[in-house]
């Protein structure tokens, strides 16, 4: 790369966005001013199930003082369409329930007033009589066959199975010396962002057009879902984000049915409409993960090498299939062997709807479900063969040589030494620490247990994996799907100052920060001279449809094309300061601020007098070039590829590599898990920032912790809600979080410019499978739903003494 | 005390950061939405109205306290501070804010306006905590983003127990 040697890119540079975040000078989307007039809404929801919509009766609500709307289901369907799904089924959700309700909390009705206080006021003389039906909650009832139909139009509620099968899992399972066989549950829970939904909706009825501020986080192929329902061409559809975002973590994709809700309110008021969603409707009714049940089956010879898997996974999607759904059953589907060399296996993909909230994104998405059946699998391999669980892992992993390695299922790992990782965190006594911890509190009479797990961390999606929920006749069909366009723009102006516009939605990572680093590198400027704007604007910025801030594809993607833009910009400018000072182009480098000759540093320009040219008396720009110093980077990894016709598919850009370890120890007593001590080690490649890569890493550990231990989102058979406060639903505080050693490896990946690699979802699915493991280990046994709370616990507990009486039982009649 | 009935809009007067303010309300106004949206303090964030989150904690008489559980009618005549009054007038952060910022106490920064101000509160009150006093008192706060390590470290950087 000559003088691209780094020099603020890879240090950890301290955070651009804390100074104003800090002083209360943050732009969230609450805090932008409105235009005056603007209305405010408030949801009117559904208290049942299941339940037919009888009447809804407003005329009392609408006599109300400041009232100007109370909108329902009817009008919602007289201005909009239903919105797109994958699945060609018919299953048709509005903004608003249209005659039935599906899930408690479902939006029924919009009040419109002139603030939300009086909204309030009128919701409560809103009339709205339901006759109940029986609710399907539990997914493997709901799959019956006389299970209550949610969409009686699709006749059943497990609307969608694909069956994959690679390699040859029968001769496997044929050959192999043992089976070994599991049935994982994972269960509903969220990552609940500390400012909740924000949306305020104008509509322009001379041009037709709807214009949206909302803090959604993207993918932005939501945003011709939201076009298409509202009848309009994406450009009468702008979309705003606000540049500060109270936190995400997939959950403010589902911002969208809401963006769509208050479009069509301000169409029928004539006037702005806010509405900011309360803590109390974002438990409710926002967003959740999936829950899915995993039957996993490996079969395995006697040393524990696994020859052939079969998984077949039922995920939960509660009442309507919202776009992108079921992401998280097929995100990582070309990583469904995880980290092991596995070339046998069949997967069953079943989706099924059920009186619940909607499931979406979620940080993991997919692989926390995905490994905790896995990695449970691995360590009862070891567990019915009595070998080392350690051992188990070594032998299976993808050998450091085959990379780039191509899995069953089509991913192509990119780079990767698992072996090193592994021997670099259980190395240096950590290991010999745990097994020692461990055995002082088995001596004395303590549960403990010791749990691994090894995860493969996908980064950057493939727009096309969904896709594979189709048939390959139903692709070739539906045209081919692929690919993911990451695209960033570098502005540099009359004195040369340079301003760039990325294609992410901010939630706090640091993206300002990272992208001042890569363009300050490649311009030979300093980070606080680079201006990062980011307030995405559908009408005036460059877009794609995988722009927006999901699934790790910043680092793959967006980082890259700023890089791409700043080089693009950095060429241009070789090219005119080496006309001025009389050199060639290939003589020019870039530093402090300097664009001078490498041969000789005193014949040099200011950075800024360069640019100037363009802008000032482009006559003297070499021949051809034009004028404009404003350039998009525009990345899309050809490793990308469209399913194969065998169904095979590279879901992501790149695969990073996280390996924990940990002791926990169990109180008989409070049946509390405590973990004693925890080491993540990880592979993101090349780290751009360290700092603010183990700020990731550090906040996916503490919502791993929160998933195996704490969070989880109850509904009781009737399809009530009862994590309703934050009094039901415990996230965890200071208190819960125990401490964590992070250690780093870095293998570039070589399908990116910048060798890095997503690292923000790692340990969300590792965690919760590493804590499963070790409370197996702990207390030798086999069934181990998360989260692990006291009630769980001492149901294990009861479980345990069975055994033990059981035990001694035995024993005492052998003696006699 | 004065009375004020219901639906009665009222002045209130009370000093925010430093500076005498005024504004009308209904009674039943909470002290956030009244610092937000009738005073402009914007940077007092609501993250669950029922007192758990800790995110629109402020000072009232120099006590922390929650505005989503206080009503605007009852900081008549007080003295509130908030987020805004930390830094100086040029922008320079204070000790607190500093740290926060060398030790990547914050993602997102929603939660961080609400755990600066009880540690403003708490730290005149005890400078130089342990670490489990620390901890007492972060726990009356969630943040999503950090997984808390971060911020327990920068303010032991700004007790100087670091």
């Amino acid at each position: 790369m000559g003088d691209l040697v780094s020099k603020v890119l890879g240090t950890s540079v301290r955070r651009k966005e804390d100074p104003a975040l800090l002083s209360g000078r943050g732009r969230y989307a609450d805090d932008l001013p409105v235009p005056h007039g603007t209305l405010h809404a408030h949801v009117i929801r559904s208290p049942h199930a299941h339940a037919k919509i009888l009447k809804i009766d407003v005329a009392e609500a609408l006599t109300q003082r400041g009232v100007w709307a109370v909108i329902t289901g009817e009008d919602v369907k007289k201005f909009s369409d239903p919105f797109l799904i994958v699945l060609k089924a018919p299953i048709h959700q509005w903004s608003l329930a249209v005659e039935r309700v599906r899930y408690v909390g479902e939006p029924v009705a919009l009040v419109v007033a002139d603030d939300r206080y009086l909204a309030e006021d009128a919701a409560e003389k809103v009339q709205v009589d339901y006759e109940p039906l029986l609710a399907a909650v539990d997914p493997l009832a709901a799959c019956k066959k006389d299970a209550p139909h949610l969409h009686a139009e699709a006749k059943s509620n497990e609307i969608s199975v694909r069956a994959f099968s690679y390699g040859d899992v029968k001769g496997a399972f044929a050959k192999a010396d043992a089976h070994v066989k599991l049935t994982v549950d994972y269960a509903r829970m969220s990552f609940t962002p500390m400012e909740c939904y924000v949306v305020v909706a104008a509509y322009d009825p001379i041009a037709g057009s709807y214009d949206v501020l909302a803090n959604f986080q993207g993918p932005f192929s939501t945003h011709p879902v939201m076009a298409r329902a509202l009848r309009v061409p994406g450009t009468k559809f702008r979309v705003r984000i606000p540049p500060d975002s109270g936190g995400s973590f997939g959950i403010k994709l589902s911002v969208f049915p809401y963006m769509v809700l208050a479009s069509i309110a301000a169409r029928i008021t004539g006037r702005p409409v806010k509405w900011v969603e309360d803590r109390a409707e974002h438990l409710l009714a926002a967003s959740t993960g999936p829950n899915r049940i995993t039957e996993i089956e490996a079969a395995v010879t006697k040393d524990g090498r696994i020859l052939g898997l079969k998984l077949d996974q039922l995920e939960d999607y509660g009442a309507f299939l919202r776009a992108p759904m079921p992401g998280p059953l097929y995100r990582m589907h070309g990583s469904v062997t995880g980290a092991y060399d596995i070339p046998n296996v069949d997967v069953i993909n079943r989706v099924v709807l059920t009186n619940k909230m909607p499931a979406s994104l979620i940080r993991g998405f997919g692989g926390p479900q995905l490994y905790l059946a896995l990695e449970r699998l691995v360590h009862r391999i070891a567990v019915e063969l009595k070998l080392d669980h350690l051992d188990v892992i070594k032998r299976n992993l993808i050998a450091a040589k085959s990379f780039p390695y191509k899995t069953a299922a089509g991913a192509l790992y990119d780079s990767g030494d698992y072996q090193s990782a592994i021997e670099m965190a259980t190395g240096d006594g950590r290991l010999a620490d745990l097994k020692r911890r461990r055995d002082a509190a088995r001596a004395a009479g303590r549960y403990y247990g010791i749990g691994y797990a090894a995860v493969v961390e996908p980064g950057m999606s493939n727009m096309g994996y969904l896709s594979n929920i189709l048939t390959a006749e139903q692709r070739e069909k539906a045209g081919p799907k692929n690919g993911a366009v990451s695209m960033v723009t570098v502005n540099v102006d009359p004195l040369g100052a340079v301003s760039v516009t990325p294609d992410v939605t901010v939630q706090g990572q640091g993206h300002e920060t990272v992208i001042s680093q890569i363009v300050a590198e490649r311009l030979g400027l300093k980070v606080e001279d680079i201006d990062v704007v980011i307030e995405l604007d559908t009408a005036k910025d460059q877009w794609s449809i995988a722009a927006g801030t999901y699934s790790c594809r910043f680092t793959p993607g967006t980082a890259v094309a700023a890089h791409m833009a700043a080089m693009q910009i950095r060429d241009k400018l070789a090219k005119i300061a080496a006309k001025q000072l009389n050199v060639l182009p290939n003589d020019i480098e870039f530093v402090d601020g300097k664009v001078r000759s490498r041969g000789n540093p005193d014949n040099a320009m200011p950075f800024g007098r360069v640019a100037g040219t363009a802008h000032w008396s482009p006559a003297m720009l070499p021949d051809g070039m034009s004028p404009s110093l404003r350039e998009t980077g525009v990345w899309s990894p050809p490793e990308l590829e469209p399913p194969s016709s065998d169904d095979r598919i590279n879901t992501s850009l790149t695969y990073g590599f996280v390996f924990d370890l940990c002791g926990v120890e169990i109180d008989p007593m409070t049946y509390q898990v405590r973990v004693d001590r925890y080491v993540s080690m990880h592979d993101a490649g090349t780290l751009l920032n360290p700092m603010i890569a183990e700020g990731q890493m550090r906040g996916a550990f503490a919502q791993g912790i929160a998933a195996a231990l704490y969070e989880e989102y109850v509904s009781d058979e009737s399809g009530a809600f009862l994590s309703g406060s934050f009094a039901d639903y415990l996230v965890p505080t200071v208190s819960e979080i125990p401490p964590v050693e992070f250690l780093h490896q870095e293998t570039p990946s070589p399908f990116t410019p910048l060798g890095a690699k997503g690292l923000a979802e790692g340990n969300c699915m590792s965690v919760p499978a590493c804590i499963a493991n070790a409370i197996a280990d702990a207390l030798g046994v086999k069934d181990i739903s998360l989260p692990a709370s006291p009630r769980r616990i001492h149901g294990l507990l009861a479980e345990v003494e069975a055994r033990q009486k059981g035990e001694s039982v035995r024993a005492a009649g052998g003696a006699r | 005390m004065r009375r004020v009935n219901r639906d009665q809009r009222t002045r209130i007067n009370l000093t925010l950061n430093g500076r005498a303010v005024s504004a009308d309300t209904e009674p039943r106004m909470l002290l956030s939405d009244f610092l937000r949206h009738a005073l402009g303090a914007t940077g007092t964030h609501v993250g669950c109205e029922h007192g758990v989150c800790g995110c629109c904690t402020v000072l009232i008489d120099g006590t922390a306290g929650r505005s989503c559980l206080t009503l605007a009618v009852q900081v008549e005549g007080r003295a509130v501070r908030t987020v805004e009054s930390l830094a100086s007038a040029d922008g320079k952060l204070n000790a607190l804010q500093q740290a926060f910022q060398n030790n990547h106490a914050l993602q997102c920064g929603f939660c961080t306006p609400g755990i600066l101000m009880s540690f403003t509160d708490y730290l005149a009150k005890n400078p130089k905590p342990s670490e489990a006093e620390i901890c007492e008192v972060l726990s009356g706060h969630l943040c999503r983003c950090t997984g808390y390590a971060g911020i327990v470290a920068a303010i032991k950087e700004a007790t100087g127990s670091k």
